[in-house]
């Protein structure tokens, strides 16, 4: 005979398992748009517990450690319910009411619709329990008073889903969901400025990553800096298997194609694409008329750097920078290396660089580094005359631009 | 369709591919399908076949038991070696590629250079030949040789051989297993024996080991032959 209290206890097994066994495809499609987030670039560190968190994120406020999202009850998400994870999605507050730090790109996250959140619940949930407590932020006064974070969520947060554009395609709508919620690609595309925020006016212009010291180059149609001459297959390549016959990722963006991007399926790269298409060509960078001493510094770097590149690089990228496509990428009319800022070309230079190997690249060609065998005059000669042959309208580097960038973090 | 139809078909297929011909160019080159074009990132610091430099902190790569040199690279990769221009080239490259890089580099048999002129003094070098052939039982240091093998070359699948390699170098490794910035998986047998070494013992290991010619027959080892007196975690099976 059963007692009330047997009962009681039977559903509440029932209810705890329809909360643990979640529909395998459920979990599935939760995996997937968790590797469109990139959930695990964060909060797993490399080679170590899968979403066990605990990673340090260096900012210019001070050093984040990454929660721990495992199914873990006591130091993981385990206890969560699928309500309470889309409410942190949605609005950046924590299970407890705490407002999260903006490294977690909730201003992106608070896109992504409840069906999707729940789906990732799910699958956080059902992965292996990581019991490892999280670590308190090491945050200098004043950024470590939360209070502060009330003013930056006046600015840069605006709450809501994803709202689609009946103007535009299905496919756009895609792309623009993927690009503006979990891809969160404004965090590194759009310029961060002195208050850690990303600024609506300058979207997708660009901008140079705090403490990494890579620069994310502009997304939107401007033919000059941005994706204006690109087509939808240079760049749904360049995502999907990292390389493509305008250039290769490296640095922060290699992490995120080896992470994120190469699990995407065919469609959704390229309505991601679709939709980076349609930025709309802004100002961004201007290309300014040579001032005589920038003319100078061109003229006297450039004979040595011509010398340099014919002996050293051309074998790779040709004679002319045309590259041999897609591997060895184009130095000519290449927007990452004649764009304002140097950075990029002068880290390639110093640290070479491989490709990500992807599920479409599984053997990517690497750069050599040449920070032992260059000096600086030698980098910053070499960087001038591929920013400024073969029609390159990029400007002269300097070379306490190329000893600065000598001591940037690289790991 | 009729024959006006194909005709002017036919005609728009030229022009348009005459059009593709003068916009394309000649056949655009490609980079080599081989696994030595895709080394040329590692070849600026290691040499073509992996060689090594006249710099002293590079390591000879060849002909080292492929098992070994995948480790070092996973160990790169993930952090458990740490060497920040090493861990960035290798931190988005997927296993299978590692393994095929280490087998490439193994399978390399360039000679070995002339060992560079011997600075260190005959006691130092008599330590150091000491140490590498008998150990020293009082301190539980056991011999390079154990392990190693008696020529030096190292045992498949993943111990290394120790010539062809500057002292500096050398010496740069013990310390760095002794202060925990280059781990292997545990046992981690190698930081064991550094933290039992004084600094002149590793002085000593270093110029007796970078004094020596090249081997007769650099190859490996065969795995097991040798009968190892400690557990090492790279090393399976034992």
């Amino acid at each position: 005979m059963f007692s009330f209290r047997t009962l009681m206890l039977f559903c509440a097994c029932i209810v705890t398992m329809n909360a643990r066994a979640a529909d395998p495809s459920v979990i599935a499609r939760g995996e997937y748009l968790a590797r469109a987030g990139d959930c695990i670039a964060c909060h797993t560190v490399p080679a170590g517990k899968l979403f066990g968190g605990g990673r340090p994120m260096e900012t210019p406020f001070g050093t984040l450690y990454t929660p721990n999202i495992s199914s873990d009850k006591e130091t993981g998400i385990g206890k969560w319910t699928a309500a309470e994870f889309y409410t942190m999605m949605h609005t950046g507050k924590s299970r407890d009411g705490e407002l999260l730090y903006p490294a977690m790109p909730f201003a992106s996250y608070t896109k992504v619709t409840r069906d999707d959140s729940d789906a990732i619940y799910a699958y956080l949930l059902s992965t292996p329990p990581i019991h490892q407590p999280n670590r308190a932020h090491e945050l200098r006064f004043p950024f470590n008073q939360r209070s502060l974070l009330y003013g930056w969520r006046m600015l840069y947060m605006k709450p809501g889903e994803y709202q689609p554009d009946t103007t535009q395609s299905v496919e756009w709508n895609r792309g623009a969901y993927l690009v503006e919620g979990l891809g969160h690609c404004t965090m590194c595309h759009t310029a961060i400025n002195a208050l850690g925020g990303n600024s609506p006016s300058k979207r997708f212009e660009g901008g140079l990553i705090p403490v990494q010291n890579w620069y994310a180059p502009s997304l939107t149609s401007n033919k000059e800096a941005g994706l204006g001459d690109w087509s939808i297959e240079d760049i749904s390549d360049l995502l999907q298997s990292g390389v493509s016959n305008r250039g290769a990722v490296y640095g922060p963006m290699a992490e995120v194609v080896y992470d994120s991007f190469q699990y995407l399926s065919d469609e959704d790269i390229r309505a991601v694409a679709v939709y980076l298409k349609t930025l709309p060509a802004r100002a961004g960078e201007k290309v300014e008329p040579a001032t005589a001493a920038v003319a100078e510094q061109k003229n006297s770097l450039s004979p040595l750097g011509k010398k340099i590149y014919d002996a050293q690089c051309a074998l790779c990228h040709a004679s002319q920078g045309q590259g041999k496509l897609p591997h060895f990428p184009p130095l000519a009319n290449n927007q990452s290396i004649q764009m304002t800022s140097s950075v990029n070309p002068i880290r390639m230079v110093l640290n070479g660089g491989y490709a990500p190997g992807t599920k479409k690249n599984p053997m990517p060609y690497g750069m050599p580094p040449f920070a032992q065998s260059l000096s600086d005059v030698e980098v910053a000669a070499v960087v001038t005359y591929i920013r400024t042959a073969w029609g390159n309208h990029g400007t002269p580097v300097s070379v306490k631009e190329v000893n600065a960038l000598r001591s940037a973090p690289l790991y | 369709m009729g024959i006006r139809s194909v005709v002017i078909t036919l005609m728009l297929l030229a022009v348009s591919s005459l059009d593709a011909f003068a916009a394309g160019e000649a056949p655009a080159e490609k980079a080599p399908d081989t696994m030595q074009a895709r080394v040329l990132g590692c070849a600026a610091c290691h040499g073509a076949q992996g060689e090594g430099t006249s710099n002293d902190y590079y390591p000879r790569l060849s002909g080292k038991p492929a098992g070994y040199l995948y480790n070092q690279l996973l160990a790169f990769r993930d952090g458990r070696r740490k060497y920040p221009p090493m861990n960035y080239l290798l931190a988005y490259l997927p296993d299978p590629y590692l393994l095929k890089i280490a087998e490439y580099f193994a399978a390399e048999h360039p000679p070995f250079p002339a060992p560079a002129p011997v600075t260190a003094d005959t006691a130092t070098l008599a330590l150091g030949k000491t140490l590498v052939n008998s150990g020293a039982a009082s301190r539980k240091i056991p011999a390079c040789i154990a392990c190693h093998g008696a020529a030096l070359t190292g045992m498949e699948p993943a111990i290394p051989g120790l010539l062809g390699l500057h002292s500096d170098y050398i010496s740069a490794q013990l310390g760095a297993w002794r202060y925990g910035t280059r781990t292997t998986l545990a046992p981690d047998c190698m930081h064991d024996i550094a933290t039992k070494l004084a600094d002149r013992d590793i002085t000593a290991i270093a110029a007796y080991l970078a004094s020596l010619p090249a081997p007769e027959n650099p190859v490996p080892v065969a795995a097991g032959s040798l009968k190892m007196p400690l557990a090492c975690g790279t090393v399976p099976n034992h």
